[in-house]
């Protein structure tokens, strides 16, 4: 069965997030870039499923700009087969994402689909969604473990107080947590075996998707910040300035 | 303008997240309809009807949204919901799998989490885990929107008197099925909405040791949550994860022991109106946030800490 992986480059989730003096939005010049951890758990999931003999082809596609072929590779060296590369510059919103994917996915026909819950720049948690949608098929959302049972897949999902199990019919979508599994890293043989791996690269265009951002970002600006409060001495003086002063308690 | 809010309930009981929706909804303005869909969710939809604010409750109920399958949901929101101007959700686990489902097929974008409404098509959200704040337009005819519960106050849970509809839409997608689920059982309040909050972090060194802030908890009525660092080295279970991954809490009291306050953590707590810290490093970054800060090994605090509460308490 063929996996498809969707991975995003981002800011890498190490780097302080600065915002842009002018308010237009964050500082990503020369900042340390890399592949969103939540993707990065996507493939490792793809690859573990492969081990097992469950996944016969990965598939990796990313979107964005040039430079996201390092986050292709990235993948290509922790296991997956081939990329594809939908390369633009311009702002990519979650709708177009998915539109983008979705034609991907009628080339492709993977039987699964598995994206992160969620990229940590513009923290949207949609894509995966609104292509399972677009696609018809089912999802399995916030995924801690994910099962594939002839044409089923049963998708351990994180919900509000605890865990919820789904079976969908194949094909499907699956969007990762964070306790799906915990990725590996490349060796530096794999690294330069993913060199050689194919990628293909075409456009919106190439994919008949013309990109038409719905949503306008007016301002980015950073968060009011906290004042550091009082150091108390003691235990008893906590008690009683929660009482009497806060008067939370 | 006319808004449709999703409510968010289990079938028993309407969850306060969906008051705290319908007041996002009257910030934007216009008339506001709830529909609550679920099976056996009679109730519910009477005690939406109370809310203050709410003009008409619809209520589909059916065994295909029993469980709040995305796929369903997604599908019956899209129907009802594209007569109407704006439709909001919790970003609760069920609204964030089920609303970008809507906003496809709607072919529109969503809004995802908003804090604050600026005016009927401008909202202001987290971005980068809340390091950065966007104040983000939409031009789509229908605005997709889900809702932060904790950064709205609530609307009065009596007091409204709406009508309550019952809608025949059964639309079973036929993609997914439930099969099992596991929550976790607890007499304590729920951790989204709580309005005291104690949690722990890698400093509690285990799970047992959680109990002392179960006792201290207890005292005060408040629920139990948990650092990313302490739900990863296996301590408690994940649905207890404060932070920008797990719950965003925001309190009136959040009491972080043993918690050093990365920033993910601080990204989920920091709207909580006070915060008190008990951390053995006096560099730890959450003392840079707290109101009130104490300097202490947590193994001595919190014993204290309960023998104080129940001196004044």
């Amino acid at each position: 069965m063929k996996v498809l992986v969707a991975v995003k480059r981002v800011i890498d989730y190490n780097v302080k997030v600065r915002v842009k003096p002018d308010n237009t939005g964050v500082d990503l010049a020369n900042v340390k870039m890399a592949m969103n951890p939540f993707c990065e758990i996507a493939v490792e999931e793809a690859v573990r499923l492969k081990e097992k003999g469950v996944a016969s082809e990965i598939v990796v596609v990313s979107i964005g700009p040039k430079a996201c072929q390092e986050q292709i590779r990235t993948a290509l060296a922790l296991g997956a087969d081939r990329g594809i590369h939908i390369e633009t510059d311009e702002e990519v919103q979650s709708l177009e994402a998915a539109k983008l994917l979705k034609s991907v996915v009628e080339k492709e026909e993977p039987k699964l689909v598995i994206l992160g819950k969620q990229s940590i720049d513009s923290d949207n948690n949609q894509t995966g969604q609104m292509l399972a949608a677009l696609t018809g098929m089912g999802q399995g959302t916030f995924a801690s473990e994910v099962v594939v049972d002839g044409e089923n897949v049963n998708v351990t999902r994180e919900v509000d107080g605890g865990l919820m199990t789904v079976a969908l019919k194949l094909p499907a979508v699956i969007t990762t947590d964070l306790r799906l599994n915990e990725p590996r890293y490349a060796s530096l043989p794999n690294i330069m075996k993913a060199k050689k791996k194919p990628l293909d690269n075409m456009s919106p265009a190439d994919l008949g998707v013309e990109l038409a951002p719905r949503l306008s970002t007016l301002k980015v600006e950073a968060p009011a910040s906290r004042q550091a409060g009082v150091k108390v001495a003691d235990v008893a003086e906590l008690v009683d300035k929660l009482k009497n002063e806060a008067k939370v308690i | 303008m006319s808004i449709l809010v999703i409510a968010e309930h289990d079938n028993s009981e309407l969850k306060q997240a969906t008051l705290n929706v319908v007041a996002a909804a009257k910030a934007i303005g216009g008339d506001i309809d709830v529909l609550v869909a679920g099976e056996n969710c009679g109730a519910v939809g009477e005690a939406a009807a109370k809310a203050d604010g709410v003009s008409k409750v619809l209520v589909a109920d059916n065994a295909v949204y029993g469980h709040f399958l995305g796929e369903n949901l997604g599908e019956l929101v899209a129907e009802v919901g594209n007569s109407y101007s704006h439709i909001l959700a919790a970003a609760g686990t069920v609204g964030k799998d089920f609303m970008p489902r809507v906003a496809a097929l709607l072919d529109v974008a969503q809004v995802s989490d908003i804090m604050r409404v600026e005016s009927e098509d401008t909202f202001v959200r987290p971005i980068y885990a809340g390091n950065a704040i966007a104040t983000v337009k939409s031009t789509d005819s229908i605005k997709v929107i889900t809702v932060r519960p904790t950064a709205f106050d609530p609307v009065a849970e009596e007091g409204g008197s709406a009508t309550v509809e019952a809608l025949d839409i059964v639309k079973d997608a036929g993609l997914s099925q439930f099969v099992s689920e596991e929550l976790a059982k607890s007499d304590r309040p729920d951790l989204a909405s709580a309005g005291i909050v104690v949690s722990g972090g890698r400093g509690m060194q285990n799970g047992e040791n959680f109990k002392m802030l179960e006792q201290v908890a207890d005292l005060l009525g408040a629920a139990v949550g948990a650092s990313r660092a302490a739900v990863d080295a296996g301590f408690v279970p994940n649905d207890m994860q404060v932070g920008q991954t797990g719950k965003i809490v925001a309190p009136q009291l959040y009491i972080a022991v043993g918690i050093s306050g990365a920033i993910q953590h601080l990204a989920g707590m920091s709207d909580s109106k006070v915060i008190a810290a008990i951390n053995k490093d006096e560099e730890a970054p959450i003392f840079q946030v707290a109101d009130y800060g104490l300097v202490a090994d947590l193994f001595e605090a919190v014993p204290q800490l309960e023998e104080e509460l129940k001196k004044v308490l």
